[in-house]
């Protein structure tokens, strides 16, 4: 692989930029690898990446049925922050985060991390007493958070209405290191280095079964034939429901769609990130101008990449009493993508009823921000068989104990 | 958007009338079963990618609970029936039956 860098930029130029190499190769599958990755997502390809970086497992397939990065990973509002109520939300989120601020450097790829400023706002006086908490909560887990005025807030935003008649702001949950990053360019550097790492990175090719012996996972049935593993990650969002089911086992995660939208491309006016949990919105603006809008799920279960356009509506009626500036906008673009709801709203990072095979699943509406941490937790996982700490709590058996990671309660709707 | 029909007033109400309830014909586990049987109650759904039944409320209408038989792949919807029932009846079945010859059935 070449690396990127400024004498190259140079290098290129010299030479009509005709010697720029294909980013990742496209090989068809070998007969048999040490792993398989399901799902070249953000997750799976971070996953394969730390498997190879970590561990020193190389011998990978990374396994997409559709193109790389094409799901929830270009779907999401981009947002990166870790100030979870939790510890061992707070610790896996805050070990993305924190990996996202050298993420550039050590993919070689600009992922454009832009830590400008999270902040969360308290519209009501529960919110208030919930977000004084989490600050607390977040002092005692070295997550740097402080629980900030409505003058702070509105200094930090001036477009922001803070008196408004029915929500006004009571103050803030502020984050300074969270902020946003570049999702496909996440996906791309990840899978860059995989691939040159000697992984192979098999799109267009769909999973159709899972193959075991005495228990345990021998390979996968594919579009593209079978292709036979020591051991399966199975790390597909939306279709995660679907896969478990071809291993042999019932996850406990419903399927439904979020949707997100952005408004015509305007001079800059907001340079930190919004969340308003009260009336389920949350915004910020792209380096293109754009601002990025995103809500809550569509309430019903649902595999179309399309949701109901008053989620929409709803979306921006919330927004508008706080972001008045909303009403005169022109909408651009609306998508939805498929995000995998489990019962308390955290994923899971665990083993299975079938050996060997591993399963990464259930972040609902908040992966993007956790990608480098989850791949981290999820590798650790299947390299030595048995959860680390990052992912010890996050094993799929909590709801039948009932240890649950209550996120649900503890960080409102939007996370 | 969807539209399914209240089978209580007979309205064609659209979504934004509606409150979606979940999986529908989950059989309760409470005090005295396994924990197997209860998490599956609580926690464990199907969430097929294709025909799905589930609850649904009429509350900005009749304000009652009833079923509907949908497809979440297409959002194609094949009917709907009131709640009093433990599992769907045979006319969804058959018109499920007609639209989606290769469905594996109720269970």
């Amino acid at each position: 692989m070449k690396r990127y860098s400024v004498f190259a930029i140079a290098r290129e130029a010299l030479n009509f930029h005709q010697g720029w190499e294909r980013a990742w190769k496209s090989p068809a599958p070998k007969a048999s690898y040490d792993a398989i990755i399901v799902g070249a997502g953000g997750h799976g390809l971070a996953t394969a990446h730390y498997l190879g970086k970590n561990h020193g497992i190389r011998n990978v397939a990374i396994i997409e049925k559709g193109w790389l990065g094409g799901g929830n990973t270009g779907r999401n509002t981009t947002i990166i922050r870790s100030n979870y109520l939790q510890d061992s939300s707070a610790a896996i989120y805050e070990k993305a985060r924190s990996l996202y601020e050298t993420l550039s450097q050590d993919l070689n790829y600009n992922v454009m991390f832009s830590p400008r400023g999270v902040m969360m706002l308290a519209q009501t006086h529960h919110e208030v007493r919930g977000y004084l908490r989490t600050a607390h909560a977040n002092s005692l887990q070295g997550v740097q958070t402080e629980f900030i005025s409505p003058q702070r807030v509105k200094e930090l935003c001036p477009i922001m209405n803070i008196d408004g008649p029915r929500y006004p702001v009571l103050g803030a949950l502020w984050q300074p290191r969270g902020g946003t990053g570049r999702h496909d360019a996440v996906a791309w550097g990840y899978a860059r280095a995989c691939s040159d790492m000697g992984m192979d990175i098999i799109q267009q090719c769909e999973v159709t079964g899972v193959r075991s012996e005495n228990g345990k996972v021998t390979g996968v049935e594919t579009t593209k034939g079978f292709i036979g593993t020591k051991k399966l990650g199975i790390v597909v969002a939306g279709h995660s429901g679907q896969v478990a089911d071809m291993a042999g086992f019932r996850l406990p995660v419903e399927s439904m769609a979020l949707q997100a939208l952005v408004s015509e491309p305007i001079k800059p006016c907001m340079d930190v990130v919004v969340m308003a949990n009260t009336v389920h919105g949350y915004m910020s603006q792209s380096d293109k101008g754009e601002m990025v809008i995103g809500g809550g799920t569509d309430g019903f279960n649902n595999y179309t990449q399309r949701g109901s356009f008053q989620h929409v509506e709803e979306t921006l009626r919330a927004l508008i009493e706080t972001f008045p500036m909303l009403s005169r906008l022109k909408m651009l673009r609306q998508w939805g993508g498929i995000v995998d709801m489990t019962g308390d709203r955290s994923p899971i990072i665990s083993k299975t009823p079938l050996g060997n095979c591993f399963i990464n699943c259930g972040w609902g509406t908040g992966g993007f921000k956790a990608i480098p941490g989850s791949g981290w937790a999820m590798a650790d996982l299947m390299a030595k068989g048995e959860p680390g700490p990052l992912a010890a709590e996050f094993d799929m058996w909590r709801f039948r104990e009932g240890r649950f990671i209550d996120e649900s309660v503890a960080a409102g709707v939007a996370h | 958007m969807l539209i399914l029909e209240c089978p209580y007033c007979g309205v064609k109400a659209e979504e934004t009338e509606l409150s979606p309830g979940g999986e529908a014909h989950l059989k309760r586990f409470g005090p005295g079963s396994s924990d197997a049987d209860f998490e599956a109650y609580m926690f464990a759904r199907k969430n097929p990618k294709g025909v799905h039944f589930e609850r649904w409320r009429h509350a900005y209408g009749c304000g009652k609970w009833f079923l509907a038989a949908r497809c979440t792949a297409t959002l194609e919807v094949f009917g709907t029936y009131p709640a009093q029932t433990s599992e769907p009846p045979a006319e969804i079945i058959a018109n499920i039956m007609a639209k989606r010859p290769a469905w594996k059935g109720f269970k």
